[in-house]
């Protein structure tokens, strides 16, 4: 990654509820093009950390760079910058009172002002590519999970972001809905995307990661290949994560 | 049975025929202030409920306390207050000013409280969403959550709606020729009560019975067109 342009920076991160760190003194930097999967046991700060990127959380302490600029400023205008981060969510939180096309159109019609034939020409095309065109219609509530995630994938892709983040997007999945959505997300890593992903499924994570970044108790515990990581974890608690994965 | 179609046929129409044009004049003036106020109401209950959907400090606690005591007081003691005590301090209000200063002081916390269950029912995440595609926080409310609290919220707004116009019976005690204040009239004046009476509730049904078959139809429309289901 040497050498390679920074495209999200971030110094000593750190997060409080108020009853306890659930982020500590976090840094990480993330390059264009790279697929980033966070993985840790539950509660570790892993879904928060993402959710700092895009302003959904409030930090204590600390910065975050997009392009070389502070995003962690009072001053960020956050409607701004979350155009060029996007996010899907576990629950997708399409919505419900929009058809498939609608809900993709809103960020390009009201927050870009974009012409509509321009963007339902490309929302079309995005639908195409996940192949749900003929959905495009259709309510959320007439989609399975796994559709609803391909559609929320696309929402988020319309707005041509620079960074995506995937908040463990086939958690609430059933079992056979998992590979479609897994797929798009695949596809998107091969054409050059920059991802951070949340993630509890392994083999994907290590199918798709060019870094697996470990955290525990709100800490980045271990970061490395994921080869490395999955065959040769470096700490204590890597392995033993891992141990509780396998049936070995 | 035999006494009420006698009753009937004693019926004055002559007399009906006579104040019909009465009734008209108070069913319109009753649906205008009834109007003015829901409308009123409507305003308060969506800047009550957003107060308190944002958790605005001060503003969230004066709705707290405005919709307590709206609520729990009857529309009658509020106009009273209005018209008999508020002069007392200096302030006089015409009685058309009482009667939409008062339905709008009691509609607004219904309103709001109808509007509060429809926002509350909306999924948290949805504000998520929408603040992670770039809108913002005013955008955010003007196509996602608000619409969706909407359509939860049409079925009490619309029985507020009917309530609040049924209230407007109390208005003749602020000196105003509403629909009771005609019938309560004529029956002190003639003492033809059937007939008074019977025009009473004919206009309150040709007032109310569009409205509610209106109401029902959005209603239908939401729920079983809306949202594809």
């Amino acid at each position: 990654m040497e050498g390679q342009e920074k495209l999200l920076e971030i110094h000593h991160l750190h997060k409080d509820y108020g009853n306890g760190a659930v982020l500590k003194d976090v840094s990480l930097d993330i390059h264009k093009g790279e697929v980033l999967v966070l993985i840790g046991p539950s509660g570790c700060g892993k879904s928060t950390f993402l959710r700092c990127m895009n302003g959904l959380e409030q930090i204590q302490s600390g910065e975050i760079r997009l392009d070389g600029e502070v995003i962690t400023d009072p001053k960020t205008k956050w409607s701004e910058v979350r155009q060029k981060i996007g996010m899907v969510f576990q629950s997708y939180e399409l919505f419900p009172h929009m058809t498939v096309i609608n809900n993709i159109l809103l960020g390009p019609l009201k927050v870009q002002k974009k012409e509509k034939k321009e963007a339902e020409k490309e929302a079309e095309q995005l639908l195409e590519r996940v192949g749900l065109l003929d959905k495009k219609d259709a309510y959320p509530r007439q989609l399975s999970g796994g559709q609803k995630q391909r559609v929320a994938i696309v929402r988020a892709l319309i707005m041509k972001p620079e960074i995506l983040l995937f908040d463990e997007v086939t958690a609430a999945l059933d079992p056979e809905m998992v590979r479609e959505v897994l797929d798009v997300m695949l596809e998107l890593a091969k054409e050059g995307s920059t991802m951070v992903i949340v993630t509890h499924e392994m083999q994907f994570a290590r199918a798709v990661a060019d870094r697996i970044v470990f955290l525990d108790g709100g800490e980045v515990v271990e970061m490395a290949a994921p080869e490395q990581f999955f065959t040769q974890p470096e700490t204590e608690r890597a392995k033993r994560f891992l141990d509780t994965l396998s049936f070995e | 049975m035999g006494v009420f179609y006698g009753r009937i046929e004693k019926l004055d129409t002559g007399f009906m025929a006579e104040y019909f044009p009465l009734y008209v004049e108070a069913a319109k003036l009753t649906f205008r202030l009834g109007m003015t106020g829901i409308l009123f109401s409507l305003v308060i209950g969506v800047v009550c409920s957003l107060a308190g959907y944002y958790h605005v400090p001060v503003l969230r606690q004066i709705a707290v306390v405005y919709v307590e005591l709206s609520r729990n007081t009857p529309l009658l003691v509020q106009l009273f207050f209005l018209y008999f005590g508020l002069p007392k301090i200096g302030v006089m209000l015409s009685s058309e000013g009482c009667a939409v200063i008062g339905l709008s002081f009691l509609g607004g916390s219904y309103m709001a409280e109808a509007l509060r269950s429809g926002l509350e029912a909306v999924e948290k995440g949805q504000m998520e969403s929408a603040l992670a595609i770039g809108l913002n926080r005013f955008q955010v409310m003007r196509y996602v959550i608000f619409p969706q609290a909407l359509a939860t919220s049409v079925p009490p707004l619309c029985a507020n709606v009917i309530f609040l116009i049924k209230e407007t019976s109390v208005f003749s005690v602020v000196a105003l020729a509403d629909l009771m204040y005609v019938a309560k009239d004529l029956i002190g004046l003639y003492y033809q009560t059937d007939e008074a009476l019977l025009m009473l509730v004919i206009s309150y049904l040709v007032l109310l019975l569009p409205i509610s078959v209106a109401a029902g139809l959005i209603e239908r429309r939401l729920r079983y067109a809306g949202f594809g289901d």
